[in-house]
């Protein structure tokens, strides 16, 4: 049986280094979206979406095609092609979205969807070249929130300057999926001399984020069922790549960056200093907490560490660029509040230790699970 | 955050701790009773910091994880059954029962939810009057109050499928089993802030005259705890056994009189057991008569579900400071923090889960 | 046990007849029910533990104990070594050897609200 599937965009040319615009994703007007054109069954998702016949041509054409492509696609293809870079190597991700709510202050499960996987390229030392998006649908899921999901997916690439290139749509049974879940996968390019990754992180370096840590997480958790509060916060959703490429026009010898999402910041040091085998020490007063992170975390009983980020990094490199590596991402849009936190030593190997403002160390373990709020 | 950040400054906390040190002539060996309280020694190094004047036993303070083996199996059956939306605090989710979490229920289909406070339990049985909705009531005097409400809202509001299972647990009878110990080695307290915001200072009168211990009442950021540290050396340094309250902006000796009337209306005394420590006589809090039609385990009907702790399980001897963690035949085979057999290896903060950890540290760690 | 933390009340209202506040603890608000502390009022300060306000925050006793903290060896750093000032300046001296310097001295953490 043949699948329905997205369109495609022209081949992309080859470009190493795409150009990256750093708008704010969310001033996009996702509230107010209306179907351009009538569909049968407008108001909600059939089964029939998914099957491939006339219903997935209509939904491709009039829902996915405004939404993702550009001016450029006419295309309709399984697989996108693209020439391949003369230099460097590809970087190649998947990542799969099931965050409930799917709306949210500062975002939707569009713009994690896009940021978070350009994310897992960029923190490769990649620049993303293309992305694809693969949507599972609940059967009955109203049209205008799967539109107003694919517009902000739409925005987010095109924020970033990334193509949404191929894709797929699956509907399956009612009560069979939370209204919906997106599938992103992206390539990249990494270019020559670029060498990151988490194994390379190694005594005398230093540790850097390149913000104010736990927005996301706390954002997420202030709309949660029995655990709901007021606050300002929006998720720090944004692709990194922009930030990426600064950083390593200053510091070529980045040795690891990682996107420090579920788990936090302290997940990411604690599985980076396993696989490294060394030991990470963290200067917990020098981690730029926002006071409304920390507030949040104080009533749930929270550790801000463990809280999860969209769109901030970690990056790890020798101790000497220290001054340097931070004055690039503090130049950047995306880096203003970035920090030093701490560094990588040959003590405690393959642990993760958080020194105190009163001096005093203690191990921090990956968190087991989810975050959730405690009484004690 | 105001009343809260002020209270961590360490450049103040290094020189109050230079204070303590400098006046202690010996080492003392102190409880915190509240597992906050650990988290916040621990989490700041205070241990560390202090430990030429001060060793901290670590108290049984943590509700989550003195709640009985038997209990926690009761809140799986019940959250299992059909029909059920079972709600609890976070902690609790990952607690073991004999042979599985409230999470495995969730995921073999039960409606386990977390909520913040009993309220919203409450809230979600008036949204939801086909469904039974229970809590789990756990918890020292602090949460008491909470859960007592949460009872009495249920009742106002005409609810009938609301109902609580009740594990409540009450610090000056775990005081007094763990002086009563002709063995024990703690020689002062640093008793719970915030169950005092509740109870009020008189309880802790009695305990002070009859076993000659300096009890300090105190808070959990670093300069709490190290002036409740400062107080409870000065006391039995002077030989001066007495009560003391060191968190004043936040206890007032009588506590908060509405919620005592409230607790003494919705709750009786009943011996309690705490998980790998064994029954400590009148020690927890149960639904008075007048409650008991809003009692889970009656509505329920698991009290029939007796679990027998193991006896494996030396985290009583370990709480009054007898054997190190390590000690413990089962340390690190039997029991390890993802296989706890008792209270002090089922918290992060436990004294055998930060042995745990710290035995991590001197082991090396295989390069992958 | 028994998280307790101190916010600010910023609204009281009513819910089904049970009285109930928002608290702000800095960029964070929690509805947080008051049947223990009737008298609360807009301005006060309480601590609150599983949604409720459990008692007052005694502002005046709050200023005097962190006062007295602040004296609290005061007399031996004269004596001795150089301490940094405690209300938020930098540090101007080692505070202690072996136990590592802090960046930021005695200042909270406090970055402000932000959205981002």
């Amino acid at each position: 049986m043949s699948e329905p599937d997205l369109p495609v965009a022209p081949v992309l040319p080859n470009v190493p280094v795409l150009p990256t615009v750093d708008v704010d994703t969310a001033s996009v007007d996702i509230e107010s979206w209306t179907c351009p054109v009538p569909l049968r069954h407008q108001d909600r998702i059939v089964l029939g979406h998914g099957g491939g016949g006339v219903l997935s041509g209509e939904l491709i054409e009039h829902l996915f095609l405004p939404a993702l492509g550009d001016a450029t696609n006419a295309e309709m293809r399984d697989a996108a092609v693209l020439d391949a870079p003369a230099g460097g190597r590809l970087a190649f991700t998947t990542d799969s979205y099931v965050v409930s709510p799917l709306f949210f202050p500062g975002g939707s499960i569009g713009d994690l969807a896009v940021n978070g996987t350009i994310n897992d390229l960029a923190t490769s030392g990649a620049q993303p070249l293309a992305l694809s998006a693969g949507f599972i649908l609940e059967e009955g899921l109203e049209t205008s929130v799967l539109g107003r999901v694919a517009t902000a997916m739409g925005a987010a690439a095109r924020a970033a300057g990334v193509r949404i290139v191929t894709g797929d749509t699956k509907v399956v049974d009612r009560g069979k999926a939370d209204q919906l879940f997106v599938n992103t996968a992206g390539i990249g390019v990494v270019p020559d001399g670029v060498d990151i990754r988490p194994t390379r992180a190694t005594p005398g370096d230093v540790v850097l984020v390149s913000g104010f840590v736990g927005e996301h997480g706390v954002a997420i958790l202030s709309l949660r069922e029995g655990i709901e509060f007021g606050t300002t916060l929006t998720s720090d959703t944004a692709p990194l790549h922009g930030l990426v490429l600064a950083l390593l026009a200053a510091v070529p010898d980045v040795h690891v960056l990682r996107d420090p999402t579920r788990g936090g910041v302290a997940g990411t040091l604690c599985e980076i200093a396993e696989v490294a085998g060394v030991g990470i020490e963290l200067e917990e007063s020098a981690v730029p907490v926002p006071e409304a992170v920390a507030a949040a975390c104080a009533f749930l009983g929270l550790d801000p560490l463990h809280v999860a980020n969209e769109g901030k990094m970690v990056a790890i490199l020798p101790g000497v660029h220290a001054d340097a590596a931070l004055a690039a991402l503090q130049a950047h849009p995306l880096g203003t509040h970035a920090a030093i936190i701490g560094s990588v030593t040959d003590e405690h190997p393959g642990l993760l230790v958080a020194r105190s403002p009163l001096g005093a160390g203690r191990v921090v373990s990956r968190p087991l699970g989810e975050q959730l709020p405690r009484i004690c | 955050m105001k009343y809260l950040d002020e209270f961590k400054d360490p450049v103040v906390a290094r020189r109050m701790i230079d204070d303590i040190v400098a006046s202690a002539t010996r080492r003392w060996t102190l409880m915190e009773v509240c597992g906050g309280q650990t988290h916040s020694i621990i989490r700041n190094g205070l241990d560390t910091l202090l430990a030429d004047a001060v060793e901290f036993i670590h108290g049984p303070g943590c509700p989550v994880c003195v709640t009985p083996l038997e209990m926690i199996d009761r809140s799986l059956e019940i959250a299992s059954r059909p029909g059920v939306i079972f709600c609890s605090f976070g902690d609790m989710l990952r607690v073991p029962g004999t042979d599985r979490d409230l999470f495995s229920v969730k995921a073999a289909g039960g409606d386990v939810r977390v909520v913040y406070s009993p309220l919203d339990a409450v809230n979600i049985a008036s949204d939801h009057p086909e469904k039974q909705v229970v809590f789990f009531g756990v918890g020292f005097e602090t949460t008491a109050p909470a859960n007592a409400m949460a009872v009495v809202t249920a009742r106002q509001r005409g609810l009938t499928n609301f109902s609580m299972l009740v594990s409540h647990v009450r610090v000056p009878p775990a005081i007094t089993a763990i002086m009563s110990s002709p063995t024990t080695r703690v020689q002062g307290f640093l008793a719970a802030g915030h169950v005092c915001t509740v109870m009020g200072t008189s309880e802790y009168e009695p305990l002070v005259e009859q076993y000659r211990v300096p009890i300090v009442v105190t808070g959990f950021e670093p300069l709490d705890l190290l002036e409740g540290v400062r107080q409870t050396v000065a006391l039995l340094e002077a030989r001066t056994p007495a009560l003391s309250n060191a968190y004043p902006r936040a206890v007032a000796p009588e506590g908060n009189p509405v919620a005592k009337k409230v607790l003494a209306d919705v709750f009786e005394v009943c011996d309690r057991q705490w998980r790998g420590i064994g029954e400590i006589p009148a020690s927890g809090w149960q639904l008075a008569p007048a409650w008991r039609e809003y009692d889970a385990s009656l509505r329920f009907d698991v009290e029939g579900i007796r679990t027998v702790e193991p006896e494996a399980c030396h985290s009583g001897e370990v709480l009054q400071g007898l054997i190190k963690p390590n000690q413990c035949p089962s340390f690190g085979t039997a029991c390890t923090p993802r296989t706890p057999l008792g209270a002090t290896m089922v918290s992060a903060e436990g004294a055998c889960a930060a042995y745990y950890e710290f035995r991590r540290l001197q082991v090396p760690t295989k390069v992958s | 046990m028994c998280l307790g933390i101190p916010g600010k009340v910023v609204r009281i209202w009513d819910d089904r007849g049970t009285p109930m506040a928002d608290i702000d603890f800095g960029g964070a608000e929690k509805d947080v029910c008051l049947a223990y502390l009737p008298d609360l009022q807009v301005g006060d300060y309480t601590i609150v533990h599983a949604g409720f306000a459990l008692t007052r925050l005694d502002e005046e006793s709050a200023v005097a104990s962190l006062e007295a903290f602040r004296e609290l060896g005061m007399l031996e750093a004269e004596l001795g070594i150089t301490f940094p000032s405690s209300d938020g300046a930098q540090p101007t001296g080692e505070p202690q050897p072996g136990t590592g310097a802090q960046p930021g001295g005695g200042a909270p953490r406090d970055e402000g609200a932000q959205t981002a």
